[in-house]
Formats: structure tokens, sequence, C-alpha cells
């Protein structure tokens, strides 16, 4: 993060892809083996258009956005998002592609400031509400 | 069926402690692609003034989901959990999670209800040391999906 930083501040944006090895990784990594991430059959027997990637996945993917620009992992002190739409992940070499803007939405007190992030794959938005505040001091 | 509002404040017991490993903070990193040393160098984590390697900033859900979920094993909460899904998810740390914490999770029910057929339910996991230092509160809204009947 350089320069100074006020309301408006856009942050570099990140573009992720995302197979379905990268959701077994995540799965073993963070303990959710929910086989509507890695099991086209179950997926679709609950009415999904197939395997879709964790929340979680997502919402870490966004945050890397956010630290990236930081450059302090650290710095983040909040973080909230909610789920709107599934990133479904196709079973082949490219995945899905998820885009994740930022901006800077508010200054707070003590050197802190809310980051507003916009979170899309195939030109919908999959996260809504999605907001870090960090430090920047 | 309609989530009993009297359900809000509910506490749960402590869960057992969950001790943070360095590999498994590097782990978790590696599978987001968090490619920053201070998730898997000790060295590089003292240089930026940490004690230890610090967890990135989700990987509090690795010890807060499973407790978010004793709900769902509650009788009286009565979700079905096939319907479960992630709703929304917020952490609030209070300093970053690190290698060699040895963490114990608390759930409360914070809010409960019944929105067009779908039962809400929040979670909120504090997340702190066996010696009582807060370290994180992640809250996680949980949504049991209404039946057919709901449609």
């Amino acid at each position: 993060m350089t320069g100074s930083v006020a309301v408006g501040t856009e942050l570099p944006e990140q573009v992720f892809r995302v197979t379905r090895a990268d959701l077994v990784r995540y799965a073993g990594a963070s303990g959710d083996f929910n086989p509507i991430h890695w099991n086209d059959r179950v997926a679709t027997a609950v009415g999904l258009p197939g395997v879709i990637a964790h929340g979680m996945f997502t919402m870490a993917l966004a945050a890397r956005a956010v630290t990236a620009w930081t450059g302090n992992p650290a710095a983040v002190v909040e973080y909230q998002v909610r789920f709107g739409r599934p990133v479904v992940v196709p079973d082949d070499d490219e995945g899905a592609e998820l885009t994740v803007r930022g901006k800077v939405g508010a200054l707070l007190d003590d050197g802190r400031a809310r980051v507003d992030l916009t979170v899309t794959s195939d030109g919908e938005k999959v996260l809504s509400l999605a907001r870090a505040v960090v430090r920047l001091l | 069926m309609t989530l009993d509002r009297g359900l809000v404040g509910r506490s749960y017991p402590p869960s057992a402690v969950y001790e943070v490993g360095r590999a498994k903070i590097a782990e978790f990193a590696a599978a987001i692609g968090a490619d920053d040393p201070v998730h898997r160098d000790a060295g590089a984590a003292r240089a930026a003034g940490h004690p230890d390697v610090v967890a990135p900033p989700t990987f509090a859900i690795v010890v807060s989901l499973e407790a978010a979920f004793v709900v769902l094993g509650d009788p009286e909460v009565g979700l079905d959990y096939s319907r479960v899904v992630h709703g929304e998810q917020k952490f609030a740390h209070h300093r970053p999670i690190r290698a060699g914490d040895r963490l114990v999770a608390t759930t409360t029910i914070d809010a409960a209800r019944t929105v067009a057929g779908n039962d809400l339910l929040t979670a909120r996991v504090e997340l702190a040391t066996e010696d009582g230092e807060p370290v994180c509160t992640a809250t996680s809204m949980l949504v049991a999906r209404g039946g057919e009947e709901g449609s």
C-alpha cells in the first residue's frame, strides 16, 4: 500500500482461478468435506447446477485482495461477507474465475479503514455486504 | 417449522482445547494461495513483530465452524442439518491467531428467526486462549432452507 488513502481509493483488482483441485485442497486444509464441494452426483442431487466452491474459500480469496493491498495479513481486524450466489466450478482445467475489486468505503478512527469488496464470478456477484476493516498504520 | 426466539442467548459449554500448529497454518495458507512468509516462516513472523507464524484472516473458521455447529446438535433447536447452508460469516480479530495458541471455543445463539419459510440462526463463537485471552469472535449465520411446502 503506497501513498495516501482516502474514501474512494481503489484496491488493485485481483483475479483468481478456482479448479476442482483447489477445492479438494481447501477441503483438506479447512476440514470441510461436504461432498457438494467435490462430488457432482451429490451436488446435483441437492439441486445445485454442479460442484460449488466452499463459501469460505471464496471469502478467503477475497481477503487476499485486501492483504495484498495492506501488505500485512495481520492488519485485517474485521471481515464479514454474506454468501449470495454459489460459485460453480466445472470439472475442467480452467475451473471458475473469481474477480475481486475493492474500494475504501470509510476512514475510521485509530488509523483504520473500511474496505468494501465486490466479488464476482461469470459477471454475477457471489458475495454481498463483503467488507473488511484494516489497520493502515 | 419456526425457530423459537427463546433460543436467543443460549450458550453451550466450552469446546476442548484446539492447539494451533505451524504446519496447519502453513497448509491452510497454501490452500488459499496466501504466500506471505509470516504464515510459514517463524523468523519472518518474528521480524514482523509476531511471536510465531500467524494465520490468514479466515483461518479461525477451522476452529469456529465446528463450534457453531453444536447448535445443530441441540434437539431444542431442531434445525434440519441436511438443509443447512452458510448464509453469512463475520470475524472480529482481537489479535491474530498464531502457532502455539491453545484455543477454546464458546458458542452462543445471537439471533434466531424464520423468514419466508427459512430458519436463520446466528451462532457467535468466542475464541479465547485457555487462559482467557480473547482472540477472535467468529459469527456464523446458518440458514436452514424451508422444505417444498414452503415454496
